[in-house]
Parts: structure tokens; C-alpha cells; sequence
């Protein structure tokens, strides 16, 4: 079944500061979709809400995927229905190796009776590694502890590779990568397309777009999509900025969640 | 007006025992010294725990042991702890060694490994000279009684310059409530030796109480370096009572690697004295706690030495209605130039009816030393949750995989893979899982 994850009428709050004012986004299998916006304006938190995070509250909307109510699942669930999301700020859990965690969450998808064998697992991560020029060490590492910006990004894509996600979530994959990192990085989410695949970009930076060619660009300011259009919008902001979006609907302050309390 | 002490050893007990035992006479005036000096001490103070209303009385009656001809003889239980073919084994059955092996190898090499019952016989000089240096009978009224009542144990003697690749292992086994069950551990590590030594402390179908006072002395003379790993695993019905001591002589070094994992109330205390120079010491201690277990766990150095180092780490893991204090003391005496004495104390709360204390004490006299110190009592962090289960692992495995990394650092050091894997079986049962 070809891919499709809509999202209506969002709206979710943390501590209780509203901070989606309603989202509305549909995507299909095969497309890239790019959210662009300066800092504050609530990408991450869409991406947490989408995924589940337990200090995000939905407050209103609905989110499927194939017609399946998303917000209806436990964060693993989500997964396990082919949801994927690259942090923007990974957690390190010392103790775990890498190899131990993927394997550990290939096979919850295979499920109990079915793991994957060690030695097709062990030569999976490798080729998944070489690709993204990882050191293989780095399989025996304890999960992001200790890894640079880059280097937790990076495994961010390799779990992606290995884990065959339906809809792909990155946010801010691009933020603290060099330029050569950044189109290895690139390399991978391309190698990844598919029709079956749609891929939420999330970026206040252009330049990763420089690498994958976004089929649809959306702007968010103030915890809503305030301008959607296709990669010349992208083009656009690289050059000119976001200024001209705000003076065209008169907002000041972009951010949300800045208020000061009365 | 002081009220005189009843003690649950007797003398004329301690004198039936020795004789049933055939021991020599030194050795009963030595224990029946120890058990006058216990009337006149008290329980031993760990912090934060007060012991007068343990059970601690429990010692039993001594009842000869069976000897086995094989390994495959052995019970279950204790076979279950150790490799086929192992060559270097002790293995305690209640109040007594039942089965001791030492390969030809070792033995040509001038090392001895044997019950310490029979090396008091046959390697008198030795026993007499080191036997209560460590732990000594007059430490406390359970130290004293300790040394009035032990009995089976091992000796491992490793003569100077002779290097041990192999681990040699000891295994205790208390199945029978109304056997004494006492055994005390001296390793003497002579001049530039080196050896491992691994034991497991376990029990099984265990029909009323056990007091486990159990002893363990280290001997490390000059440049001796001893790794020495200990799991204990006994069941609810057993108080365990450990002391463990080493004592480091220029340039000597000491590991402790220990797992407690009984499921019955504990006071562990593992300790170092680091009185040569240059001399370090090492401790990493596991735990989990469960049920209603209540628990103390010290953690000692005391540096005499200059230029010694001391090395503490405890991760302990508490659930469901366990009390545990884990104490860590770094002790630095006058004199001690240059040393340096670290700890840490991390402690995982998995239930809000589960306590854990981390204890951090640093007592320094001497100015020209470091010393440091780092505690914490937290719970399972909702972020690496969230982290592992948006890769589709489910809430328990996330939390297993989480537990299990706290612990896994030291798990990685227990130096016998079979004890490895049985050990993380261990913390899969005391998880509950
Ligand atoms: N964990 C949090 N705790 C409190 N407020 C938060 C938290 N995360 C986000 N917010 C609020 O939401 C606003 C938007 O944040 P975020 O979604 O991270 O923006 P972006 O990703 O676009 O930079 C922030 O300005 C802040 O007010
Ligand atoms: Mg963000």
C-alpha cells in the first residue's frame, strides 16, 4: 500500500504553553517535505508530538498513517507502524552498545520466533556503516555516549538505514555537520528514497537542501505552517531570508512559547 | 550496669567441633581467645544501619562434610557455577570443603590451594602468621565470632615471582538451615606474584534461617597483584555478613570485583588498607535489591601509603520495597603524600517504596593528596525511554536494556565467562524479569 500520513488540525502543548497552534500536512510515499523556520517556532516540538514524546501534550487534531490513528499508539508503536524520527538532540545510554540496541530493535519488529541471525545482523550495520563512513568501532560503543554532534548524526541515519521506516522525520540532521558529513548524511537519506518512503525534513538552514531536492517547502512560524510552496520557496529563503514572509503577514515575533507571563 | 552478652556460640561447642575436625591445638585456643574477646565487644556500627534487631544468631552446628571423589558429583547447584574439566576448584558444602582440585601445573609452581582446615595442618607457619591480620578477631563481636566459628574456607598461597594466567575459583553452598556454615577466604600473595581468584556465595532449597559470617583476608606483600571476584547469590533465608580486607604491602595491587546478590538481608563491608607506597587498590561492587531486603554496602580505603591509590565504584539498583545504604569511605592518614582516593556511588531507583542512600565520606589528613568523590540516586531517565522505544522497543525492554547498561561495566569484568553469563541470569531474576 502506497505510503500517505496526514496530519490535521494539530495542536499540542508542553507545561502547558500551547505550542502547535494547528497543523494541517499531508504527505504521500515518494515525496520529500521540507519544514523550514527559525529557531523557536516550534519544528522540534511538531516532530516530538508526532513521535509521542510523554512531555508533549496533543491537545486537539489527528494524525494517521495509512488510515491508521497515530495518536491513538504508544511511542513504539509508532515505530513499529514505520515511523521514524532523527533527534535533534539523541540521548546517550551508557551501557548499551550500539550493535546491542539496533539489534534489539530489528528484532522487535521481526517479533519473537523470527530474530534476525547474528551474523546477517553484524554484516547488515557493516555495509550500513561503510556507507555512512563510520568507523566500525563505533558498533561497540555505548549509544551516542560520547559521540561529537556529528557523529550522533550520523548514527541517527544508520538507524534509519537499518530500521526501513515508511515515514521518515529528521530534524535538524543538518546542525553541526561539516560539509562533508553533511553529504554523506545527504547520501543516505537519498539512497533511502523510495515510493513507499516519505521523508518531514526539518531545518532552519537551506544548504542541506542543496543536497535533497525537497518536493514541497513549508514554512512554520508561531506553531503553525504559515506558507507552503515548492524548492523555489526554498531558493527564496536561502537568498532573501525570512523577513519578507513576516512583513507579508504582518508577524513580529515569529517564535512560540516566548510570551511573557502576565 | 552492663548486662552480659549471650552469645550463640558456645565454647564447649567451638571444643566439640575442633575435635570432630581433628584441628590442631593451636588453632581451637586461637578460636576459643576469639569467642572470650566477642562477650566483650559490640555489633559492628556500619553508618546509617543499626543491627542490634538483625537476626545474626543463626550460626548452626558444624556438621562434617561428605567429600566428593568428582565434580559431576557435586550438588546442582553448586555444579551449575562452574565450568566442566575446571582444573583450580574449592567447593564448600555447608560446614565443610567437600571437593578441592589443583592442577599439577600449579602445584609443581609452589602454589597451594586448599581448604583452610587442612592448611592450618599442613602449612602451619603461614596460617599462624597472616590468619585474623586482615579481618582481625577483635574488630567487632561478628569479627570475633567469625573466628571462633569458621570453618572449611580456602587458602591460596602463590609464592613470589609466580605469575597465574588461569583464575582459580572457590564455590559455597549452604542447603542444609541446621548446618554452620562459616567459611573464611586468606589469599597470601608473596613477592611480585600475581593470581585471580573468583567465588560464588549461593544457597539452595533451604528449609529455615542461615547467618552467613563469612571472612575474606588478602594478603598482598610487595608488588603482588591479586584480582579477586566474588558473587554473592544466596537466597531470602540467609543473613549474609561479609568482611573482606586486603592488605597492601609497597607496591602491591588489589581489584575487587564483587556482585551482591542475595535475596536475603546483607551487610557487606570491602575494604583496603593500602599501607606501602605506590600501592593501589580497586573496588567495583553491583547490586540490586528487591523485596523487603534490607541492606548495607561500605566500600573502604585507608591510605597509608604515599603515592597510593584508591579507586571506589558502586552502581546498585534498588526495586520494589529494598532498603539499601551505600557507604563509601575514602580514609587518607597523615603521611600519605600523593595519594589519591576516588569514588563513586550510583544508585538506580526503580519503585518510589525502595530507598537508597549513597553515602560518600572523605576523612583526610594530609594536605598533599586528591581526593574526590561523586553520588547518584536517580531513576531510569524518561528521555532514554522515550529515545529507545521511538526505535519500536517496548517500554520493558527499553527499561531492561537501561538497567542493564548501569550494570554492565562491571558485569564486563567478572573474569570467568561462564560466571559472566550466569551472573547476568542473576540480574534478570532479580529484576524480576
Ligand atoms: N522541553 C521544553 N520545555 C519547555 N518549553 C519547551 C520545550 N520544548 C519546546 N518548548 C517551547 O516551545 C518553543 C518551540 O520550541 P521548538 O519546538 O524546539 O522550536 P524549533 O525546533 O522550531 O526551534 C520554545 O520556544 C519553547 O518555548
Ligand atoms: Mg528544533
Amino acid at each position: 500500500m502506497a505510503t500517505k500520513f496526514v496530519i490535521e488540525g494539530l495542536k499540542a502543548q508542553i507545561e502547558g504553553k500551547e505550542i502547535l497552534k494547528g497543523i494541517n500536512l499531508e504527505m504521500n510515499g515518494g515525496e520529500i517535505h521540507a519544514i523550514m523556520g527559525p529557531n523557536g517556532t516550534g519544528k522540534s516540538t511538531l516532530a516530538s508530538a508526532l513521535m509521542g514524546h510523554p512531555k508533549y501534550e496533543v491537545t486537539e487534531g489527528t494524525v494517521t498513517l495509512n488510515g491508521e490513528d497515530v495518536l491513538d499508539m504508544g511511542v513504539d508503536e509508532r515505530a513499529l507502524a514505520g515511523m521514524f524520527l532523527a533527534m535533534q538532540y539523541p540521548s546517550e545510554i551508557a551501557g548499551v552498545t550500539n550493535s546491542d540496541f539496533l539489534r534489539s530493535a530489528i528484532n522487535a519488529r521481526r517479533g519473537e520466533g523470527n530474530e534476525i541471525s547474528l551474523i546477517k545482523f553484524i554484516r547488515q550495520m557493516e555495509s550500513s556503516m561503510k556507507g555512512l563512513e563510520m568507523n566500525p568501532e563505533f558498533a561497540h560503543r555505548y549509544l551516542n555516549e560520547g559521540f561529537s554532534g556529528g557523529e550522533k548524526k550520523r548514527n541517527e541515519i544508520l538507524q534509519m538505514m537499518m530500521l526501513d521506516p515508511k515515514l521518515v522525520i529528521l530534524d535538524e540532521i543538518d546542525s553541526g555537520l561539516d560539509i562533508d558529513a553533511l553529504r554523506i548524511v545527504a547520501n543516505g537519506v537519498n539512497e533511502m528514497k523510495h515510493e513507499d518512503r516519505g521523508f518531514l525534513i526539518i531545518t532552519h538552514y537551506q544548504r542541506l537542501l542543496n543536497y535533497i531536492t525537497p518536493d514541497f517547502v513549508h514554512v512554520m512560524m508561531q506553531g503553525r505552517i504559515v506558507k507552503s510552496g515548492g524548492p523555489e520557496l526554498a531558493a527564496r529563503l536561502e537568498q532573501d531570508g525570512y523577513d519578507w514572509i513576516k512583513e507579508e503577514l504582518g508577524i513580529t515575533d515569529e517564535t512560540v512559547g516566548q510570551e511573557q507571563e502576565a | 550496669m552492663t548486662l552480659q552478652t549471650i552469645l550463640p556460640v558456645q565454647a564447649a561447642q567451638i571444643n566439640e567441633w575442633a575435635e570432630a575436625r581433628g584441628e590442631a591445638a593451636w588453632l581451637t585456643e586461637r578460636r576459643l581467645q576469639a569467642l572470650e574477646l566477642a562477650a566483650s565487644l559490640e555489633l559492628p556500627k556500619p553508618e546509617k544501619t543499626k543491627l542490634d534487631r538483625w537476626n545474626l544468631s543463626d550460626y548452626g552446628t558444624f556438621k562434617a562434610a561428605v567429600p566428593v571423589s568428582s565434580q559431576s558429583a557435586l550438588p546442582a547447584a553448586a555444579q551449575d557455577l562452574i565450568e566442566e574439566g575446571t582444573q583450580n576448584l574449592i567447593v564448600q558444602h555447608n560446614s565443610g570443603v567437600v571437593f578441592t582440585s589443583l592442577s599439577e601445573e600449579l602445584s609443581a609452581k609452589g602454589v597451594i590451594f586448599t581448604d583452610l582446615e587442612t592448611a592450618a595442618r599442613e602449612h602451619e607457619v603461614l596460617v599462624k602468621k597472616y590468619l585474623g591480620t586482615a579481618v582481625k578477631p577483635s574488630e567487632h563481636q561478628v569479627s570475633a565470632l567469625h573466628h571462633a566459628a569458621w570453618n572449611g574456607g580456602v587458602f591460596l598461597y602463590v609464592p613470589k615471582n609466580v605469575e597465574l594466567e588461569v583464575p582459580l575459583q572457590a564455590v559455597f553452598l549452604s542447603d542444609d538451615a541446621s548446618a554452620s556454615f562459616a567459611p573464611h577466604i586468606l589469599v597470601v600473595a608473596d613477592t611480585n606474584s600475581r593470581v585471580t581468584y573468583v567465588d560464588n556465595y549461593v544457597s539452595a532449597g533451604l528449609n529455615g534461617k542461615v547467618l552467613h559470617n563469612g571472612a575474606v583476608e588478602v594478603i598482598a606483600l610487595d608488588g603482588a597483584k591479586v584480582q579477586y571476584a566474588t558473587v554473592h547469590q544466596f537466597g531470602k533465608e540467609v543473613t549474609d555478613v561479609s568482611y573482606r580486607r586486603a592488605l597492601l604491602s609497597n607496591d602491591a595491587d588489589i581489584e575487587w570485583i564483587v556482585g551482591e546478590m542475595n535475596d536475603g538481608d546483607t551487610v557487606a563491608d570491602t575494604a583496603t588498607t593500602l599501607n606501602g607506597r605506590g600501592t593501589h587498590s580497586d573496588a567495583k561492587i553491583i547490586a540490586i535489591g528487591s523485596g523487603a531486603q534490607k541492606l548495607n554496602f561500605t566500600t573502604r580505603a585507608v591510605h597509608f601509603g604515599k603515592s597510593s591509590e584508591s579507586d571506589m565504584f558502586t552502581r546498585a539498583v534498588m526495586r520494589e520495597e529494598a532498603q539499601a545504604i551505600i557507604n563509601g569511605i575514602t580514609k587518607i592518614e597523615h603521611g600519605a603524600t600523593k595519594a589519591n582516593g576516588q569514588q563513586t556511588e550510583k544508585v538506580l531507583m526503580l519503585s518510589p517504596a525502595a530507598r537508597g542512600d549513597a553515602n560518600p565520606i572523605l576523612l583526610i589528613d594530609e594536605d598533599d593528596v586528591m581526593a574526590g568523590h561523586a553520588a547518584s540516586v536517580g531513576k531510569v531517565n524518561p528521555e532514554q525511554i522515550y529515545y529507545l522505544m521511538s526505535r519500536g522497543i517496548s517500554k520493558t525492554d527499553a527499561e531492561r536494556l537501561i538497567i542493564y547498561g548501569f550494570l554492565a561495566p562491571i558485569i564486563a569484568e567478572i573474569p570467568l565467562e561462564l560466571l559472566r553469563t550466569r551472573l547476568q541470569r542473576i540480574v534478570e531474576r532479580k529484576l524480576g524479569q
